[in-house]
């Protein structure tokens, strides 16, 4: 990518990647779309301006990483990586299809660009990650790994292991963004498992925290600049979300975890986006 | 075993910078030359072992060639879905080692008995799963399957395990050896068992039964060659492995037994019972209640040897 894109612009792009997970949901009977839709604005912020990668370099060792760790928000992701330039948009068409790559989660790295790591299994991105980060240490390399969970996945004790040995190693240029949007699969995220304070508790396991607005794309990219953020720490961004983000009947209405939208429903998002039909 | 792994990993470690130590809080003093040598690549990762194999996965992506160490419940069923998906479906070339497997840990209660872990590990696509049966072979293992592009289980026992091999032998991930010749009958080991299975061939020896005797190190890939020649030769084919008899070796051999053409020897399994071992006691104690010991497997294999002649020598009437 050449100059940096504006706010507008990652707007307009995140709104053109809504419309096309809502369009895709429908086709091809995607599930998820309430968490995909919820975390669009930080991967906006995250692959069109934050991390240090060439999608024609797509295996470079001193890229810098991402991980899915909420690895249902693929849909999202798949979306993002082919606007992103890492394959053709016209793979996309395969979704859906028998024989696709494009499964309900992000597949091995081997099979797709631009992947960093399997996930849909939660709690497994984060200690990967960690794992990543690491490496970058022991061969002197400066990429940065960036880990975005989400808050039912806060419910995996291996979230919690992997935030002990990162505070314990100093591993300063591993950061985490939570999209907080309060909702797991069947319940309210505070009522399934207690996850209340989340904030003081990553700043309990010893990470830098901060909170923040995960919709406000210059503000994610303002912090996710600041990696590593001098605190010699781990750096964790609560980003507070609405599930369902963009299209006013899915929001905040956890039915869309699970349900397709109708090809009525279809135009009436993609007219609220501002995306042509 | 595990002072000649702690050895070879620092002879290795030292000479390939891609080696990463990472430990569950155990081996106290084990691994300390290692750490001299290469303090930036020896991690405790503490008592968190699904984050310990899933860091050992993110590090094999990245190019360094991680190798996991703790007690084998720990480092096997405790943390299996990160064996599964992050390791074992990214193809990452993780060295996953279980110390003090099988009945090692007898004296320590069911939490740390191992008798399902090559079971449920040679499920797992693109796995590699090794038991050593001594020191050498281990060593050998040990080199050979960083050599591999992909994950690699290692079994191995504690301390004091008897040698099975006088000098090195040619050694070969997927390829039994033969420990000695025989003709009368054929006794696999795997693992710490093989020992055991080398003074069962003795006693046998003893009694005029010429035992041959194969180190079957690597549970997954079968050595088909070795099992094709073995069972249509040898009238009788006993296996001993410190495992349960569901799905270790002798459940990999079954498995393939059943898919074979013409005549074939019988196989006798010698495992622990499919029970938890409530009364604790020594690595022997746990032997003798499960049968595995050289007495036992002579005797059992001696008797069925027999029948087998008898029944050769009896002339079938009905035909």
């Amino acid at each position: 990518m050449g100059e940096l894109l504006n706010a507008d612009e990652l707007n307009k792009i995140a709104r053109t990647i809504r419309a096309r997970i809502v369009e895709n949901a429908h086709k091809t009977n995607t599930p998820h779309l309430g968490s995909c839709l919820s975390c669009v604005d930080i991967l906006v912020a995250v692959y069109f301006h934050v991390l240090r990668i060439d999608p024609t370099q797509a295996r470079d060792p001193d890229r810098d990483r991402f991980i899915l760790s909420k690895g249902h928000g693929a849909a999202a992701l798949f979306q993002v990586l082919a606007l992103r330039g890492f394959y053709p948009e016209s793979m996309l068409e395969t979704y859906g299809q028998d024989g696709s790559l494009f499964a309900e989660h992000p597949p091995a790295p081997a099979y797709l660009p631009g992947i960093e790591a399997a996930t849909g299994s939660l709690g497994h991105g984060l200690p990967m990650g960690l794992g990543m980060a690491l490496s970058a240490r022991i061969e002197g390399r400066s990429y940065n790994v960036i880990a975005l969970l989400s808050d039912g996945e806060c419910n995996e004790g291996s979230i919690w292991e992997s935030a002990m040995m990162t505070a314990s190693q100093k591993v300063e240029r591993l950061a985490i963004v939570v999209d907080f949007n309060k909702w797991q699969a069947t319940g309210r995220s505070e009522e399934v498992l207690a996850i209340s304070p989340l904030v003081d508790k990553w700043r309990a396991f010893g990470w830098s925290t901060c909170e923040a607005d995960g919709h406000d794309i210059a503000s994610l990219v303002r912090l996710l600049s600041k990696v590593p953020d001098g605190s010699g720490k781990p750096v964790a961004i609560v980003a507070h979300t609405v599930k369902g983000k963009g299209v006013s009947f899915m929001e905040d209405d956890n039915n869309w975890h699970y349900r397709i939208p109708t090809a009525d429903e279809v135009v009436a998002a993609k007219k609220e986006l501002g995306v042509a039909a | 075993m595990r002072n000649a792994f702690a050895d070879e990993i620092t002879k290795l470690g030292t000479a390939d910078h891609r080696i990463v130590l990472l430990t569950g809080d155990i081996g106290n003093k084990l691994f300390d030359k290692f750490k001299d040598r290469a303090e930036s690549r020896f991690f405790n990762c503490g008592v968190a072992e699904a984050n310990m194999m899933g860091v050992a996965a993110g590090m094999a992506l990245c190019g360094l060639r991680p190798v996991v160490y703790t007690i084998t419940p720990f480092t096997t069923t405790r943390c299996f879905e990160q064996i599964r998906v992050d390791v074992c479906y990214h193809k990452a070339p993780v060295i996953i080692v279980g110390t003090g497997s099988g009945l090692s840990y007898a004296d320590l209660g069911p939490t740390h008995h191992s008798c399902e872990d090559m079971a449920i590990l040679r499920t797992l696509p693109e796995m590699t799963v090794v038991a050593p049966g001594d020191s050498i072979e281990l060593r050998l293992a040990l080199r050979q399957a960083f050599t591999l592009d992909g994950p690699v289980y290692m079994r191995i026992g504690k301390k004091g395990e008897p040698a099975i091999h006088q000098k090195e032998p040619d050694f070969r991930i997927g390829r039994s050896i033969t420990i000695q010749a025989g003709t009368d009958v054929c006794l696999i080991g795997t693992g710490v068992m093989s020992a055991v299975v080398v003074k069962a061939a003795k006693t046998l020896g003893e009694c005029g039964v010429s035992a041959r005797v194969e180190s079957f190190h690597t549970v997954k890939p079968l050595d088909q060659v070795t099992l094709t020649e073995i069972f249509s030769k040898y009238p009788v084919v006993a296996v001993a492995e410190e495992h349960g008899r569901i799905g270790g070796l002798a459940g990999a051999i079954s498995e393939w037994l059943a898919a074979q053409d013409g005549p074939c020897a019988k196989l006798l399994a010698f495992g622990t019972d499919d029970a938890f071992m409530h009364e604790v006691g020594s690595q022997e104690y746990a032997r003798r209640k499960f049968g595995l010991t050289a007495e036992n497997i002579a005797e059992q294999v001696h008797a069925r040897l027999l029948s087998v002649l008898n029944k050769r020598a009896v002339p079938n009437v009905a035909s």
